[in-house]
């Protein structure tokens, strides 16, 4: 059970071996995090994610392999999450994710839709398999992690930013399905994060790197927070970005 | 009806299925049919022992019977009567319960479950010392039990937490008063030692005990108090009056932050200045001395939407340095304590986890907010347990699974207790999964 601090004992994350999700990870086990279940698709970077959470004070950790490609398979993963749990699930971290490249993806409509998929259409069934059986525990949070990038979608990264604005809304409409159900989700939008996604990318302003954005996590759940930013400024530069007219969005965006 | 159910603290609220049973066999019902069962009282433990997330909560509001009081104070009541109702009812007779926590608004089933203790605590225990016999619902079925007959679950249910099942009724041995006031002796300190060696030296001579600390100052008055002792006075002219009920409510949450290190400060310094030196025999009201928290309704709200948690901890007489550097490091780390109570406590009892071991006890009420108070209070922990003491569980949000289990070390005694009752694990809470009370 979490505790009067918002901290879990108990974590699902679907899309461990994400470096963002794993700071997370790392800092709940810090506190009173003891049982974790990494899921994703690789299960040579799900056991090491396993054995880094465990390193973090983690007891029991178990893997579970799925392939976000396939959101038929939402419903048997989340359940094979929570049977690895055993108890009730305190906090469950979407973070399931893939960048693409948007310039080779672009006309690609396989790769453009595949895009959509990880970063859209396989959370989304995973969130409706998930709400019956969090109502049902009558307690217990989502976290869900979208991006800055779905506020004001850039041209360079259109495929990503599109998908993560879906989600983001998406999950804007959830968390209040949830009002009074014990259960709650909350959004959190990092800006650029230094990871082994975003290797080899130029950075953009105010970036920072995957334990900054587990710090203001923690933050954020403690807090209860709709919307988490990390770092914090994003909420307020991006109050403006979104609100730029369209030629000095694409100008700014041309340098990069 | 599915309702979200807060502890007092107001921290992590939780959604079960409510019920309000009024006779043994729809209790035992639910016992016996329902996956996961909690009976909950009036609420007043701070924080998730009277929750069951997606369980089924059940309510003691209706059993409210009370039997006419014998002639030597012994009355049988249903464990929704309050203590309350207790002193309204007994009062005017000339009995007061035994042992009063600092609300009236506990249930009898409640005081039995946080095996609760009050100012009296070194002269006359805790509340399960006076219980004569209880009834209680089990998922095997109902159970008499006495100190000397199924004892084992009598000591396992006195201090309990709930977790053997749901007390129907309890028999409970009143104390005769002649008077509606206490005497109460007033005296000032103007730091911790001095609290704590007036406390040693002169506790004994009174029957109530308490201070109040101010854990806001640092330096040399830091831990400065107000003691406050009395004992009911030997008679009065007329009929007894029980208390009134309070005439405050707080309706709204006040703003986070109201109550902060500057508004607390400032409180603690008008509140140590408004007290005597010291003053003697002061006759004050039985709500007035007993019962400061009835004054307002919902006072919980001040602490404003994120609530706040208490941390109360007892540790032996030998660790009066353990109170100190626990005061010490709030003083120091800047969260904020509005209140911290401290009192010595007398023998404990057979309750596998009541709480009270004798020496001293410190409560602190922290408004939940500041970054470093989730560390603070662990770093607490390793304090009282390396004194050999342990945390409240009726006050407890936050304590982890292992640390519950060295500061309970009797918690395997009350599990074989409870499985003999429970082999299904049925009744459980929020607290019991948070401490991981019921994994071997």
């Amino acid at each position: 059970m979490e505790n009067a601090f918002g901290q879990p004992q108990t974590v699902v994350v679907l899309g461990g071996t994400s470096d963002i999700a794993e700071a997370i990870v790392a800092e709940l086990c810090a506190a009173r995090t003891r049982n974790v279940v990494v899921a994703g698709r690789n299960r040579e970077a799900l056991e090491r994610a396993a054995a880094s959470a465990q390193g973090a004070g983690a007891t029991t950790t178990n893997v579970v392999v799925f392939d976000a490609a396939e959101p038929s398979n939402a419903t048997d993963t989340i359940d094979a999450c929570f049977a690895a749990i055993g108890a009730p699930v305190d906090l469950v971290i979407v973070a399931v994710g893939l960048l693409g490249d948007q310039f080779a993806d672009e006309e690609n409509p396989a790769a453009a839709a595949a895009i959509a998929t990880v970063n859209y259409t396989w959370p989304v069934a995973a969130l409706a398999a998930l709400k019956p059986k969090m109502v049902q525990q009558g307690t217990g949070r989502i976290l869900v992690i979208t991006s800055v990038a779905g506020i004001r979608v850039r041209r360079g990264s259109y495929l990503y930013g599109s998908a993560k604005a879906g989600l983001d809304r998406h999950c804007e409409g959830m968390a209040d399905a949830l009002l009074g159900t014990g259960v709650s989700l909350q959004i959190l939008r990092p800006g650029f994060v230094h990871t082994k996604m975003t290797k080899g990318m130029d950075a953009a302003p105010f970036s920072v790197d995957a334990e900054r954005v587990a710090t203001d996590t923690v933050a954020g759940l403690a807090s209860s927070a709709r919307v988490i930013y990390s770092p914090g400024i994003m909420k307020w530069l991006f109050a403006i970005l979104r609100h730029l007219p369209a030629p000095l969005w694409r100008k700014i965006n041309e340098s990069r | 009806m599915r309702e979200r159910l807060y502890g007092w603290g107001r921290t992590s609220p939780s959604f079960a299925n409510v019920l309000t049973p009024d006779n043994d066999a729809a209790v035992l019902e639910a016992l016996t049919t329902q996956r996961h069962v909690l009976a909950r009282g009036l609420g007043r433990s701070y924080g998730d022992a009277a929750q069951a997330a997606g369980g089924v909560v059940l309510r003691n509001d209706a059993f409210t019977a009370m039997s006419p009081i014998s002639e030597d104070g012994l009355v049988t009541v249903g464990s929704g009567v309050s203590i309350d109702d207790l002193i309204r009812v007994g009062m005017p007779l000339g009995w007061f319960v035994p042992v009063t926590p600092g609300t009236r608004q506990v249930s009898v089933g409640g005081a039995i479950a946080a095996d609760v203790h009050g100012k009296n605590h070194h002269v006359d225990g805790s509340f399960g010392v006076h219980v004569r016999e209880m009834r209680i619902a089990t998922p095997i079925g109902i159970m008499t039990c006495t100190p000397h007959q199924n004892s084992d679950l009598f000591w396992a249910t006195i201090g309990g937490m709930g977790l053997t099942g749901f007390i129907l009724e309890a028999t409970v041995q009143l104390l005769a008063i002649n008077s509606d006031h206490v005497l109460v002796d007033t005296v000032k300190h103007n730091d911790l030692d001095g609290v704590m060696a007036d406390m040693i030296a002169h506790d004994h001579n009174y029957r109530y005990s308490v201070s109040w600390v101010d854990c806001m100052t640092k330096g040399r008055s830091m831990g400065r108090g107000i003691i406050t002792r009395g004992d009911h006075a030997p008679s009065a002219q007329g009929p007894l009056t029980p208390p009134s009920s309070a005439k405050i409510t707080i309706r709204l949450d006040a703003p986070s932050g109201l109550l902060n290190p500057l508004s607390i400060r400032v409180f603690n310094e008008l509140w140590f200045r408004k007290a005597p030196k010291k003053r003697d025999a002061e006759a004050q009201s039985i709500g007035t001395f007993f019962h400061p928290l009835d004054g307002v309704n919902d006072w919980n709200r001040l602490y404003g939407r994120r609530g706040f948690v208490q941390y109360q901890f007892a540790v032996p007489d030998a660790a009066t340095e353990t109170v100190r550097r626990a005061i010490e490091t709030l003083s120091r780390s800047g969260v904020p304590s509005f209140l911290a109570v401290l009192k010595r406590f007398g023998d404990g009892n057979h309750g596998h986890l009541s709480f009270p071991t004798p020496g001293w006890t410190l409560a602190l009420d922290l408004p939940v907010g500041p970054d470093g108070l989730p560390r603070v209070l662990d770093a607490l922990d390793t304090l009282v347990l390396e004194a050999g003491g342990r945390v409240y569980l009726a006050k407890d949000a936050r304590l982890d699974p292992s640390s519950f289990r060295a500061m309970y070390p009797r918690y395997e005694e009350f599990l074989a207790v409870k499985n003999a009752v429970d082999p299904q694990g049925v009744v459980t809470s929020d607290l019991a999964r948070r401490l991981e009370l019921m994994t071997k």
